[in-house]
């Protein structure tokens, strides 16, 4: 499953991340926020429009907004 | 002499450094920008306990030292003293929020490797008491190896402790560079020290997660960003009125002085007519500026901001921008200068180009005195089905019409000139806090400087500039002087570029002193057309008739499309040349605003002609 379709609510891992779907400085951009391998995240909000773009998901105890074609790089698993 | 002594403030954003920045420095700060770039160079002075000054600077926010935006490039380069013309500092505080420490840490440990003197402040310690944590400063001071000073700035509380540690880690000096570790490295110390440094935690944020549950609701959430985008309108047209008249007044006042003392004279109406009233007439907005300000300096210490540009993203993006543009491009709806001014919190130089680019065309209050006369004077006060009237609907198609010309510019900027990957949005939403008045206050205070500093220069020059056109050179007896002057010659050359869009001599004439600003073209049409102008209803009636007479509905239509799109203010252009560091975006604006105001105003007064209207 990948980030953008995890429902609302649900912790998840971020097991992979498909860097070549990401430009190099989002990348970076979202490295620096601690979404990367490893991280534990669930999705608290998602945008009205667009099929729910943009997110806003949960990560320790930051909230990060991002959009799903990033969310769409990286596969989760729900724990 | 002795030695110039600096410190900086460095950390994550959001992590409580301008709070912090303004409890340490006070008032008394100096705004400029870096070198080369347009990233605010904040800077203040620290009295150390020994009574010695050290220059505190607050750089911009970052998540690390390899720099994604202008602002971290920096910091990035301010750090290891890499900047041309910056010293680099011989202190660096690393500013931590106390209750997102394993995500600060990383930033920090960064820093530390460094070697420099170094001091952390573990600032917010209230809030993250509130949040169920409690941290424990001395653990975490051994891990990290350097002095961790608890603080909490809103309440200038452990500044002294602060200061203290500051002067210390500079007479202590650097120590060696520890060897550099990897983002991924980094990330599992800052969770070990964050472990062993909380004593205990219980459940997150409720109160934030309960906050952000309302307002980023799928359909609440944007209709209570719109109810309050609505009250911030309402304050910023009737709350500035009586301020912008009381201006106004003053402005008049100082006008009859100078009249009244100075005998009739060239210099004389230079000074009332050319300087009084041109700076006049961009001095006015103040106070639409301040209020404006006021609530977007609220709005972002709050934490809300971030919110909207969340609630944006998705209609933004449609045109190649992001919710961070949403904010800057809304302002612009009083003023343009605020809204570029505010274009600073877009990370993406791209979209921030952007949205400077496109932001006159927002319909700016200053075309609201344009708009109410033609209206008045050309478009029948009828109503149409369902209650509209018709004026109202013109003057919303006005506002649509340039909501519309800025949405396809931005696509088409998108395409080519500011073409690249798009930023994409990915934006940290802060929790929520109560903005403190102080910070308010100084924020507002430094907007407010530098808007006068703009008009106090090159609204001035530009004013004087005018004066003279207009004014020079004198004319012989029983010739008009608008007819003799510089402007007036110009206006003819200019009438005749102007005539196949429908535009008259008389238009041509208003258009030169309306690049002042563009209420002016009101008053310069009243003094064509002889009219005594008071600026109340009578003067508007008088004008009104006074252009049915010499104007046809066709080109009345056209003048409104030519104030859509015609970048008719240099304190905009001004304004560009400042956020863009040089004059070739400024040029550009220019030029493409004018064809655009040419090509539409052409477009309106041959199908109106065609209509039959």
């Amino acid at each position: 499953m990948t980030l953008d379709q995890l429902p609302l609510g649900p912790s998840a891992r971020i097991v992979a991340v498909d860097w070549s779907l990401l430009d190099g400085e989002e990348a970076q951009r979202l490295r620096a926020l601690g979404i990367d391998e490893g991280a534990k995240v669930s999705v608290a909000h998602r945008g009205v429009f667009g099929g729910g773009d943009p997110l806003a998901l949960t990560i320790g105890r930051m909230t990060v907004a991002l959009r799903r074609s990033h969310a769409r790089a990286m596969q989760v698993e729900e724990i | 002499m002795a030695r110039h002594r600096s410190a900086a403030l460095v950390g994550n954003p959001n992590a409580g450094k301008s709070a912090l920045f303004n409890a340490l420095t006070g008032a008394r700060q100096k705004i400029a920008n870096y070198a080369g770039v347009t990233v605010e160079r904040k800077s203040g002075r620290l009295v150390l306990p020994s009574g010695e000054p050290v220059e505190l600077t607050d750089l911009p926010g970052s998540y690390g030292l390899d720099a994604t935006s202008p602002d971290e490039e920096v910091t990035r380069k301010v750090i290891l003293g890499l900047h041309p013309g910056e010293a680099a500092p011989d202190v660096l505080v690393v500013v931590l929020d106390a209750s997102n420490l394993e995500q600060h840490l990383v930033f920090a440990l960064e820093v530390i490797e460094l070697g420099k003197p170094t001091v952390v402040a573990l600032n917010m310690l209230d809030l993250a008491e509130r949040d169920g944590l409690t941290i424990d400063p001395v653990a975490l001071e051994s891990e990290l190896g350097v002095p961790v000073i608890p603080t909490v700035a809103v309440r200038r509380k452990g500044l002294a402790e602060l200061t203290q540690a500051i002067a210390e880690a500079e007479a202590r000096g650097p120590s060696l560079r520890s060897p550099h570790e990897f983002m991924a490295e980094r990330r599992l110390t800052a969770h070990a020290i964050a472990t062993s440094a909380i004593l205990s935690e219980t459940a997150r944020h409720r109160l934030h997660a309960r906050l952000d549950r309302v307002l980023l609701h799928p359909w609440l959430g944007p209709l209570i960003l719109f109810a309050l985008l609505f009250v911030v309108f309402q304050a910023v047209f009737a709350g500035a009125t009586p301020f912008a008249d009381a201006l106004q007044g003053g402005v008049d006042w100082l006008g009859a002085q100078v009249r009244a003392l100075m005998a009739p004279s060239l210099a004389r109406d230079l000074i009332t007519d050319g300087i009084l009233s041109g700076v006049g007439s961009v001095v006015v907005f103040l106070p639409q500026i301040l209020i404006l300000f006021f609530f977007i300096l609220a709005l972002e210490a709050s934490g809300y901001m971030a919110r909207a540009a969340f609630l944006m993203d998705r209609m933004m993006a449609g045109v190649g921008l992001s919710g961070r543009s949403f904010i800057p491009l809304l302002s612009s709806f009083a003023c343009a200068i605020p809204g570029i001014m505010a274009t600073r919190g877009i990370t993406d130089p791209r979209d921030r180009l952007t949205t400077i680019l496109i932001a006159p065309m927002m319909t700016c209050s200053a075309r609201l005195p344009v708009y109410a006369v033609i209206i008045a004077a050309f478009i029948p006060n009828r109503a149409l089905a369902g209650g509209i009237g018709l004026q109202g609907l013109v003057l919303f198609v006005l506002y649509v019409s340039g909501i519309l010309g800025a949405m396809v510019v931005a696509m088409v900027l998108r395409a080519s000139l500011t073409k690249g990957a798009a930023s994409g949005f990915i934006m940290e939403l802060p929790k929520y806090q109560m903005p403190r008045l102080k910070d308010l206050a100084i924020g507002l205070y430094q907007r407010a400087w530098i808007f006068l500093r703009r008009a106090g220069t090159i609204i001035f020059t530009v004013a004087v500039v005018l004066w003279l056109l207009l004014n020079v050179p004198r004319a012989a007896p029983g010739e008009s002087q608008v007819d003799a002057s510089i402007a007036g010659h110009i206006a003819n050359g200019l009438a005749v570029v102007v005539k196949p869009i429908g535009f008259n001599r008389d238009i041509a004439l208003a258009l030169i002193p309306a690049m002042a600003a563009r209420e002016v073209a009101v008053s310069s049409l009243a003094t064509t057309y002889a009219v005594d102008a008071k600026g109340d209803d009578a003067t508007a009636r008088a004008l009104g008739s006074q252009l049915k007479a010499h104007w046809s509905l066709p080109t009345a239509l056209a003048f409104l499309a030519w104030f859509v799109f015609a970048p008719q203010c240099f304190s905009t252009i001004a304004v560009t040349r400042r956020e863009t560091n040089g004059w070739k975006w400024p040029g550009f604006m220019l030029l493409y605003l004018f064809a655009l105001a040419y090509i539409f105003a052409g477009i309106t007064y041959w199908s109106a002609v065609a209509l039959g209207l």
